[in-house]
C-alpha cells in the first residue's frame, strides 16, 4: 500500500459542493422546472409484446381541446436498417430511432408508438387512448431459453447468425492458449450453469425533461441524464436539428447507475414543443421507466474451471447468454471480457452471446456485464477451492492477476492491486472473526472478486480565477456520486487554497467543451486530469504575473500556499502575492485568468475488488439476510474517500438485492407484472447491515493523482459472494437469482436434492 | 372542472391554493406551492422521496389528497433549516457524506427528523426500521444510519 498522506485536500471528507442545495431541498432536478407557457406530454406505449404496426389513427386525438401536438415515428428521423451502423459510443442510432418510438413493430409491452401534447396532463393523456393502433400481434419471447430454440419468433428477420435468421445478434470471443489441451492437465474439473433475472438500476428519480423550441429551431433542453452532451447528440440525430441549435441543461441527477446513459423522452418532447410551439414537460411514472427503461439483462451463463491438485487453475471456460432485449447490445463485452480477469488462467476461452427478446432494451448498469459473468465465475471458483480443500481466499491469491500477466481481453497489466485486495480481505477483522450464533438458523461465509475494465475518454475543463481571487471550475459531467467533491478536493490542493473557495460546477453542453458520458467509472479519472493541466497553466500564469510585478524571471517564482514566492536568488526581497493580490491585479497585468483544457484522456486502469459476506439464513421463512459485509477495492487514490466509501457501499447494496430479491417477473401475456417498488423489491434500510469498507490504494501511474475508478467494481463481486455465504450456510448451492424467499425455501424443503436449479 | 380551494399552514406560514379535487398533496407541493424540494419517485407510498409532516406525523404525501391540507399543519424540507441555520440532521448529512444524488434527501431528513421528535436516542435497528419507507439507491444506507445516530447522540447532548 502506497498511503498518502501529505495531502491538505486530497484525501479530506470536505463537504460536497452540491451537498447545500440538496439537504435543503433546493436542488433542481429534471422534474423540478417549469417554463411559461409549458404544456405537458405523454406517451402511448404498446400493450404488446410483439406486434406489427398496420396503421396509426390520431385524428381523434389531434381534434380533443386542448391537444396541441401529436408524434409518431413518421416525426422521428429514420436511420435504414440497409444503411449500415451509425454508431454515437456503443449505442447504433437504427435501433435508438426505433426504440424511442416504435416504427414498423412495437417489440415490447410499453415500446411507445406515439406521444401528446396537451394543455393538461390529463387531457394528454385522454389523448392517448383516443389515438387508434391497428396492429397484427405476433409470437413473442421474452426468456434466453425461448428466443434461441430455432422457431422461435425473430424479432429482426434481417438478422442471421449462422446464415439463418435468428434472435442472436452478436457473438464476442476472448481467446488465450488452448482450451482443450488446458483441461487434460486439470486433476479437477468443475461446470456448472447459472441464470439471473433482469433487475433494473432502480434509480429514485423517473425519467424527465423539460424542452422549448423556439421558431427558429433554437433548443433547449433542461433533463437530467448521464451525459447532457449525449442528449444534444442523440437529440440531434432523432429530430435533425443541428447540435449547435440545442442547448441541453444538465439537471441534478436523481440516480442513473448506467440507466440514463440513453435517451427516452427527449426526441419526443423536442417534435412535440417544435410542433406545438410551447415548451413541452414529460415526466415517467414509475410504472413507465419500469417497463420501458432499462434494466440490465437476464442470463444464462455456463462455467467450466479445471485446476491442478496443488490449486493451479490450467484452463477456464465461459459462456454468457445475455438478454439485450428489443434491439441488439446487451453487455456481454462485460461478461466475457472481465469475468475471468482477476485470474491468470494460461487456457482460457470466454463467450458472449447478445440475445434479442420482447421486453425492453437493456441499459447499461454499473460494470454492464461484469457482474452477471462473475457470479457465474466466483461460484464455480468457490466449487472448485473446496474440491481442492483449499481456503477460497488462497486459492484466488494462488491463481491471481498480477503485473506482466496478459488478460484474455488484450492487455498486460501494469502495476495492478487484485492481490492486494486479496490480502487485505484475508486479513481484515471480519475473515477472522467468528460467524457467530444464528440461534438455530444457520449463518455462513462467502467470498467472490471481480474487474471492471474502468474507462478514460473525452473531458474538458474550464478553470477561471474570480476577480476577488476565488475560483470556479466547470467541468462537462453530470455528478453522479460526489466527483465535484472530489475535482474541489484536488483544484484546492494544487492552488493551495482552502477548498471552500473553489466552486465547482457542471456545464451545458453550449458553455462547456465536449465531455463523454458519465459513466465507466471515468468521470473523477479524466475531469481531474483536464483540472489538473487546467489549474497548472493558471498558476504558471499566476508566476508570471507575480514575476511581472516584481520584475524577474518567472522560473524564480514559486506557487506555494495559494501565493507566488519569490526564490533564490530573490528569496525574502519581495511580499508573497496572494491569490487575491494577482486576482486584483490582473485587468493591469494581462487580463482575466483562466485556462480551459480538453482531452481524450487515456491511462485509466481496470479496477479489482474482493468482498466478503456473512449470512444468516431464516430457515422458517426462506429469508437469507446479509448480516456483515465487507468490501475490499484497489481505488489508486481516494481523493473524497467519504465519497469512494459511498460507491461501495451502495454497489455492495445493489448488488445484495440482486442476489436475494430483485427481479422481474413476467405475466403469461409477456408484461412486466412488478412494476413498481412495493413487488420490485430493492433493499430497504432495514435489510441491511452497516457496510464496511476497506480501501486499498495502489495509484494509477498514469494519472497525476494516482486515481482509479471506483463506481463500478463494488457491484461485480456481491452475488457470488452473497451466492457462497449461503452456500457455506445451507450446505446447498443455488444456480439460480434471485435467491428469494420462496427458493429458498424450496430448497430447504427438498432435502434429497443434491442441489437446486 | 371547478378547482377547490384550500386554507392550511405551510411550514409555519398561512397558505392558500387551488387544487383539483384529485389532486395529492405532492401535486399540490410541487405545482401551485412551487416546494419541489419534495420528490415523486413512485407515486404509490412506496419510495418515501415525498415524505412531509401532517400535524406532526410523517406521512408520503403522495397519498394524501391536497384537499385534506385544510385546516392542518403540514411540513416539508423547505421548512426544515432555521433561515440560514441548518438543522443538525442536515448539517450532519453533509459531513458525513449521507447523501450521494440527492432524490431521496429530503424524504430521508424529514423522516429522520420525526424519529428523533419522537425517540431521541433511538437504536441502530430502530433507526433502519423507521426510514424502511425510504428507498436511497446511492448509499446503501450506511451513512444515513450513522448519521441520524450521530445527531440524536449530539442532540441529547445539548
Amino acid at each position: 500500500m502506497n498511503l498518502v498522506t501529505n495531502n491538505k485536500w486530497i484525501g479530506q471528507r470536505t463537504i460536497r459542493p452540491d451537498g447545500m442545495d440538496k439537504v435543503t431541498g433546493r436542488a433542481q432536478f429534471a422534474a423540478d422546472t417549469t417554463m411559461p407557457g409549458m404544456i405537458w406530454g405523454k406517451v402511448l406505449r404498446s400493450p404488446h409484446p410483439h406486434a406489427r404496426i398496420r396503421s396509426i389513427d390520431t385524428s381523434k386525438a389531434e381534434k380533443l381541446p386542448g391537444v396541441r401536438a401529436v408524434v409518431t415515428a413518421r416525426d422521428i428521423v429514420d436511420f435504414p436498417i440497409a444503411n449500415g451502423a451509425v454508431m454515437l459510443g456503443i449505442q447504433d442510432m437504427r435501433w435508438m430511432c426505433r426504440n424511442v418510438m416504435a416504427r414498423d413493430k412495437a417489440l415490447f409491452p410499453g415500446h411507445p408508438i406515439a406521444a401528446v401534447a396537451a394543455t393538461t396532463e390529463a387531457i394528454a393523456a385522454e389523448a392517448c387512448k383516443l389515438i387508434e393502433v391497428d396492429y397484427e400481434v405476433l409470437p413473442w419471447s421474452i426468456e434466453i431459453d425461448d428466443a434461441i430454440k430455432p422457431d422461435a419468433p425473430v424479432l429482426h428477420e434481417f438478422n442471421k447468425f449462422d446464415g439463418k435468421p435468428s434472435n442472436i445478434a452478436g457473438r464476442l470471443e476472448h481467446k488465450k492458449g488452448d482450451i482443450a489441451g488446458g483441461f487434460k492437465k486439470a486433476d479437477i474439473v468443475i461446470e456448472r450453469t447459472f441464470t439471473t433475472r433482469p433487475v433494473h438500476q432502480g434509480y429514485i428519480e423517473p425519467h424527465a425533461c423539460l424542452i422549448s423550441v423556439a421558431p427558429d429551431g433554437k433548443t433547449t433542453i433542461w433533463s437530467s441524464s448521464q451525459g447532457q452532451f449525449m442528449v444534444r447528440a442523440m437529440t440531434a440525430y432523432l429530430t435533425g436539428i443541428p447540435q449547435s441549435d440545442i442547448r441541453a441543461i444538465p439537471a441534478e441527477i436523481g440516480g442513473g447507475f448506467g440507466g440514463k446513459t440513453i435517451v427516452y423522452l427527449e426526441p419526443l418532447a423536442t417534435l412535440l414543443a417544435k410542433k406545438s410551439g410551447r415548451p413541452v414537460k414529460m415526466v415517467m411514472t414509475r410504472e413507465e421507466v419500469m417497463r420501458a427503461t432499462g434494466p440490465t439483462s437476464g442470463s444464462k451463463s455456463t462455467v467450466k474451471i479445471g485446476a491442478t491438485k496443488d490449486g493451479k487453475i490450467v484452463a477456464a471456460h465461459g459462456t454468457f447468454y445475455l438478454q439485450a432485449g428489443a434491439f441488439p447490445g446487451s453487455p456481454i463485452r462485460g461478461a466475457a471480457g472481465c469475468s475471468f480477469t482477476p485470474y491468470d488462467i494460461p487456457n482460457l476461452l470466454s463467450e458472449g452471446f447478445d440475445v434479442c427478446s420482447n421486453r425492453s432494451k437493456v441499459a447499461a448498469y454499473r460494470a454492464p456485464g461484469a457482474p452477471i459473468g462473475a457470479y457465474a465465475v466466483e461460484c464455480v471458483m468457490d466449487e472448485v477451492a473446496e474440491a481442492l480443500k483449499m481456503d477460497p481466499l488462497d486459492f484466488r491469491l494462488k491463481n491471481a492477476a498480477k503485473e506482466g500477466t496478459k488478460a484474455a481481453h488484450g492487455p498486460v497489466f501494469p502495476r495492478i492491486g487484485y492481490i492486494e485486495t486479496v490480502e487485505a480481505a484475508k486479513s481484515s477483522p471480519h475473515y477472522a472473526a467468528p460467524l457467530g450464533d444464528g440461534h438455530g438458523n444457520p449463518r455462513g461465509r462467502g467470498v467472490a472478486s471481480g474487474f471492471w475494465f474502468n474507462a478514460g475518454g473525452e473531458s474538458s475543463a474550464q478553470v477561471n480565477i474570480t476577480e476577488d481571487g476565488n475560483v470556479v471550475v466547470t467541468t462537462g459531467h453530470p455528478d453522479i456520486g460526489g466527483s465535484r467533491a472530489g475535482i474541489a478536493n484536488i483544484c484546492a490542493e494544487l492552488l493551495g487554497i482552502d477548498y471552500r473557495r473553489v466552486s465547482v460546477i457542471i456545464g451545458d453542453t453550449q458553455t462547456i467543451g465536449f465531455s463523454n458520458l458519465t459513466g465507466g467509472s471515468r468521470v473523477l479519472f479524466a475531469s481531474s486530469i483536464v483540472v489538473t493541466q487546467s489549474t497548472e497553466k493558471i498558476i504558471q500564469t499566476l508566476r508570471e504575473r507575480a514575476a511581472k510585478i516584481w520584475e524577474i524571471d518567472p522560473e524564480a517564482v514559486k506557487w506555494e500556499n495559494g501565493a507566488a514566492h519569490p526564490v533564490s536568488p530573490n528569496a525574502g526581497q519581495f511580499e508573497p502575492l496572494t491569490l487575491e493580490e494577482l486576482a486584483e491585479k490582473a485587468p493591469a497585468m494581462g487580463g482575466p485568468i483562466g485556462a480551459g483544457v480538453q482531452l481524450n484522456t487515456t491511462g485509466a486502469d481496470g479496477g479489482f475488488g474482493t468482498h466478503v459476506c456473512d449470512v444468516e439464513v431464516d430457515v422458517d421463512l426462506g429469508i437469507a439476510r446479509v448480516i456483515r459485509y465487507t468490501a475490499v477495492q484497489d481505488v489508486g487514490r481516494a481523493i473524497h474517500p467519504g465519497y469512494v466509501e459511498g460507491q461501495l457501499q451502495g454497489g455492495v447494496a445493489q448488488g445484495i438485492g440482486w442476489a436475494l430479491n430483485e427481479e422481474y417477473i413476467y405475466t403469461r401475456e409477456g408484461k412486466v407484472d412488478n412494476p413498481g417498488f412495493l413487488d420490485y423489491r430493492m433493499p430497504v434500510c432495514s435489510d441491511l447491515p452497516m457496510l464496511d469498507c476497506i480501501m486499498v490504494e495502489v495509484p494509477n501511474p498514469k494519472h497525476p493523482q494516482g486515481v482509479k475508478g471506483v463506481g463500478e467494481v463494488p457491484l461485480v463481486p456481491v452475488m457470488a459472494a452473497v451466492a457462497n455465504a449461503i452456500y457455506n450456510a445451507l450446505g446447498k448451492r443455488f444456480y439460480a437469482l434471485p435467491m428469494s424467499p420462496p427458493k429458498v425455501l424450496e430448497v430447504l424443503e427438498a432435502p434429497t436434492r443434491e442441489a437446486a436449479e | 372542472m371547478a378547482k377547490v380551494h384550500v386554507t392550511t399552514s405551510i411550514n409555519g406560514e398561512p397558505m392558500e391554493f387551488l387544487c383539483e379535487p384529485s389532486d395529492t398533496m405532492l401535486d399540490a407541493l410541487r405545482g401551485p406551492l412551487a416546494l419541489t424540494g419534495s420528490k415523486e419517485g413512485c407515486a404509490s407510498g412506496d419510495c418515501g422521496a415525498c415524505s412531509i409532516t401532517l400535524d406532526d406525523r410523517l406521512i408520503c404525501s403522495c397519498l394524501m389528497l391536497a384537499v385534506e391540507a385544510q385546516d392542518h399543519e403540514i411540513r416539508t424540507i423547505e421548512g426544515m433549516a432555521q433561515g440560514d441555520k441548518l438543522h443538525p440532521l442536515q448539517q450532519k448529512f453533509l459531513e458525513m457524506a449521507a447523501l450521494q444524488c440527492g432524490i431521496c434527501t429530503s424524504g430521508m431528513l424529514v423522516a429522520s427528523d420525526a424519529l428523533l421528535k419522537k425517540n431521541p436516542e433511538p437504536s441502530e435497528e430502530e433507526i433502519r426500521f423507521w426510514l424502511a419507507g425510504n428507498l436511497c439507491r446511492c448509499t446503501g444506507y450506511d451513512k444515513i444510519v450513522r448519521a441520524v445516530m450521530e445527531t440524536a447522540a449530539e442532540m441529547r447532548a445539548q
